[in-house]
This record gives C-alpha cells, sequence and structure tokens, in this order.
C-alpha cells in the first residue's frame, strides 16, 4: 500500500499523483471518512473528453494489480482531533485487507535542519523493526540515509534522542504506531519548503522507484513521469489583459 | 459541536430525528447559501404547497441558526419543507454555514433519516467567482455562471457545462456529493459562480436554467409570485445598505 501523508508542500500527495497518473492506474473505491476535509472536482487524471467526467472525492483508492500495488490518495487536510481515529481506521483497513507492506511518502520542514542534514541528499527513510529485517540490507546498497533521531532536550540533555518529523502531518503517529503494532512500514521523505513542490515531488518519486522499480528509469530522468491533467494552473489564473 | 437536527414529520408532534422511522424521499433539493436558497423561495417555495418539516439547529465561529421558521432572506438558517401533493419531495435551505467538523453530522444526520432507493438529490449552491481558475484572467468571464458536478449514478441531462478540472468544490455542497458519489445515489450539483458576496438578484436569476429541467419542472410556482418576491429581496438588502445615509 502507497500513500501520502499530508505534509509540509503536499510533497507526498504530488508524488502519489505522478504514480497514479503514469501507472494508469484505475480507481477501485472510496475511503469514506469523517476525518478529512470534504472536497469534489472531476477526474484529476483526465487524458480525454471521455473520462473527464467521473467525480474524485476527497480521499480514493487505485490499484494496478500487474504491479501488486494499492495506492491511497488523500487530498484535503485532516479535520481538527480526527488524526488519531484515522490512523486506527487505516490500521484496521490495512489489517483486514491482508496488505503486506505500507509505504509512506511524506515530507519535513527544511530549515528544521541542522548543519550536517544541509549538506547532502535531502531525502531520508525510515523502516519499522519488521521490515528492517527484511530490506535494511537494500537500502544500506542503495545508500540511502536514515532519518536521524534528535536529541529530545536539545542543549540540556543530548543523550537520549527522539524522531521528530516537524511539517510531516502524521507521519510520527503512523511510524510509531507500526513499530508498536508490527506492521511493515516504509517512510520515505524529502526535506522541503513551501512554494513550488513539483521538483520536490519529482525528487521523492524518483527515490521511491530506486526501491520498488516501478517504471523503468534512467539516472534521474524526470520526463518518465506524466504530469497528470489536475496540475495545470496550479499557481493561479492567466493574468488580465487590462494589467499592462 | 453538535448540531441537532429537529423533525416535526407527524401532526405537529417533534421527534428525535434518531426515533423517527427513515421516510421515503424520492427527490431531495438542497440549496446551500443565502442566494441559492432565495432561489427557491422565489421560484419554488411558497406557503400552500410547502410545509416546514425540519429545521437544524447549529452553531459555530460564523453563524446560529434562528430560532424560528419564518425567516429573512439574510438570517442564518436551515430549514427543510415538503411537498404537500407529494410528501416524498423535501426541499432545504440551508444559509448557515456548516463547519467542516459539522459537516459529517449534517449529513449522517439528515440522511440517515431517508430511505436511500429511489432517491435523487440536487444541490444549489454559489461561490466567488475568484475561485474560479482558468486559462484566461477571471475578470473578463461573464459572470455569474453555473458549473455542474454530478455523481456516476446521475444519468440525466444537466443544465450547464461541468466544472473542469483544475477546479473543486469545497464544503457542505462537497461533502454531501461525496456522500452520493460513495453510496451510489444520483446526484448533481449546480454551482453558481458569481461576484457578489451577498444576496443579490442576479446571481439568483443564475439559476433559472434550472427551472426547466426534470427535478424542478414541475415544482414551479407562477411566474408573477416570483418576480413579486425577488422584487422584495431588493428592498429588505436595500434597507441595510442605507446605514450611513
Amino acid at each position: 500500500l502507497l500513500q501520502p501523508a499530508v505534509s509540509v508542500g503536499n510533497v507526498g500527495q504530488l508524488a502519489t499523483d505522478l504514480v497514479i497518473s503514469t501507472l494508469n492506474m484505475t480507481k477501485v473505491g472510496y475511503f469514506y471518512t469523517d476525518c478529512l476535509v470534504p472536497m469534489v472536482g472531476n477526474n484529476p487524471y483526465a487524458t480525454a473528453e471521455e473520462n473527464s467526467m467521473e467525480l474524485s472525492i476527497n480521499a480514493e483508492v487505485y490499484s494496478s494489480p500487474s504491479k501488486k500495488l494499492v495506492v491511497l490518495q488523500i487530498r484535503s487536510p485532516f479535520i481538527k482531533n480526527k488524526y488519531r481515529p484515522f490512523c486506527q481506521t487505516l490500521f484496521s483497513w490495512v489489517k483486514s485487507s491482508k496488505c503486506a507492506r505500507v509505504v509512506l511518502l511524506s515530507s519535513s520542514h527544511a530549515y528544521q535542519r541542522d548543519d550536517e542534514q544541509l549538506l547532502g541528499t535531502p531525502l531520508r527513510y525510515l523502516l519499522t523493526p519488521d521490515l528492517e529485517k527484511a530490506v535494511g540490507g537494500l537500502m544500506q546498497e542503495l545508500n540511502w540515509k536514515e532519518m536521524e533521531k534528535v536529541a529530545a532536550y536539545p542543549g540540556i540533555n543530548d543523550t537520549e534522542k527522539v524522531l521528530h518529523i516537524p511539517g510531516g502531518g502524521i507521519t510520527k503517529l503512523l511510524f510509531t504506531e507500526s513499530c508498536s503494532k508490527g506492521i511493515q512500514m516504509a517512510v520515505l521523505l524529502k526535506f522541503c519548503s513551501e512554494g513550488d513542490n513539483i521538483p520536490d515531488a519529482f525528487a521523492l518519486v524518483n527515490y521511491l522507484n530506486e526501491w520498488l522499480q516501478l517504471i523503468k528509469s534512467k539516472v534521474n530522468t524526470s520526463s518518465q513521469w506524466k504530469i497528470p491533467s489536475s496540475w495545470r494552473l496550479l499557481f493561479g489564473n492567466g493574468l488580465p489583459p487590462a494589467l499592462f | 459541536r453538535e448540531i441537532d437536527v429537529l423533525w416535526t414529520l407527524k401532526s405537529g408532534a417533534s421527534t428525535e430525528s434518531s426515533a423517527a422511522e427513515p421516510f421515503v424521499c424520492s427527490k431531495f433539493i438542497v440549496a446551500i447559501g443565502h442566494n441559492a436558497a432565495a432561489f427557491l423561495s422565489s421560484f419554488i417555495l411558497d406557503s400552500v404547497c410547502w410545509e416546514v418539516v425540519g429545521v437544524v439547529k447549529l452553531w459555530n465561529e460564523w453563524c446560529r441558526t434562528s430560532n424560528t421558521t419564518k425567516v429573512l432572506p439574510t438570517d442564518s438558517f436551515c430549514l427543510f419543507y415538503r411537498l404537500i401533493s407529494d410528501p416524498t419531495v423535501l426541499l432545504c435551505q440551508c444559509s448557515c454555514y456548516v463547519a467542516e467538523d459539522q459537516q459529517f453530522q449534517w449529513l449522517e444526520k439528515v440522511f440517515g433519516c431517508m430511505q436511500k432507493e429511489g432517491l435523487q438529490v440536487t444541490i444549489l449552491s454559489t461561490c466567488p467567482v475568484a475561485d474560479y481558475k482558468t486559462q484566461e484572467s477571471t475578470l473578463t468571464l461573464p459572470s455569474p455562471f453555473l458549473k455542474a458536478l454530478k455523481t456516476k449514478e446521475f444519468k440525466e441531462q444537466v443544465c450547464c457545462p461541468l466544472l473542469e478540472q483544475p477546479n473543486i468544490v469545497r464544503d457542505l455542497p462537497a461533502a454531501v456529493l461525496s456522500y452520493c458519489q460513495v453510496w451510489q445515489i444520483p446526484a448533481v450539483l449546480y454551482q453558481c459562480y458569481t461576484d457578489v458576496i451577498k444576496l443579490d438578484t442576479v446571481t439568483i436569476e443564475a439559476f433559472k436554467p434550472l427551472l426547466s429541467s426534470k427535478i424542478l419542472k414541475s415544482l414551479v410556482k407562477d411566474v408573477s409570485e416570483s418576480t413579486k418576491i425577488l422584487k422584495k429581496l431588493l428592498t429588505t438588502n436595500e434597507t441595510h445598505n442605507n446605514i450611513y445615509i
């Protein structure tokens, strides 16, 4: 199961859009919940007049049987106080659908990085103990960097370290719950800031591809991914001619 | 924050929504926002053919619903009406803002009382034209204009063009349409993009194409009545606007 966390720059969601759009995944269901702000719109992955009229809601499930991949796309923010109920609903679904692994795409505030994190790759991963056993070695081979822990009480006591994902939304909650529930979960995240997050989305989805090999890629070519039609006009309408 | 839906379905006796048996509903027309509600008041509702059968009580940072059923078009209220000649036709005017944490409750409490087989839902709502995303600038668009969104099960003709990507709809209209899409109820949402925030006759008249639709055709009242009511709306508005004279 691949899903985004609603986080800084919406990078996880944008990356998920790229996966759904490129692999031409079919919508198989809705994740109907009272935890997300409602929204509707017409098919965001429309490629032609015929398929543009299907209604989409705030949380939908897509699948690609050939790749044994199920994707949950989340399109709106959480309603206050609904983080935990959402996580619980999600986990009970993961359990009942006998999902083998969960991959969470997320992001974290770039300005919270320490000196060391400012250098090198802005991409990080996290694995729950159960998944570590299975793919930990692969991560080493890919030369991936694990998300560093930070001091619980910086300046006062540097020995106690905790996981801190500022701007990650429910990422930390989902990860810690997965660890304790024995769910195999991987978190892939990128440090970024709000703004034009399309390049961040490409970076994250290419990172994901290094592991899952969803599409055949030459080294770092972002043109392999298909941009959904709904990404038009992300930064507003055309300008009024009278302005000039 | 709780919202209460009080139904008065049987001869004046008020019942809590949970106690009532699900009633049969064939058409449910919901108008969200002042202008949409005023459209229904002017062209469909009257005190002879329709009776009040329910009211929603809620409050949030934006509004508190009024306690009476005799409401002004500029008030915040949420009332349910039923057609006396055909009790399966239900109409709702919701001109109060339903906050995001209340929207799900509204859905459950309202739809929870209805039998969903054979139900068809029509939603009317308005939204600022500045929210409309398009290649050209919104200044050159002839507003107000209508756009529609429909669920998979809705097979009838739509009275205006469909809302193109990347536009989306939010709040209660989105919540109702999402509910209908998930539970496979045929439903259509007519969103009027307008540049006037307050009650405005031009915006109200923008909904007129809907009067020829299959759902509303049989419910339209006398045209002369409508013009009278629209005029009255204009004057109620003006008294508020003359406050500085």
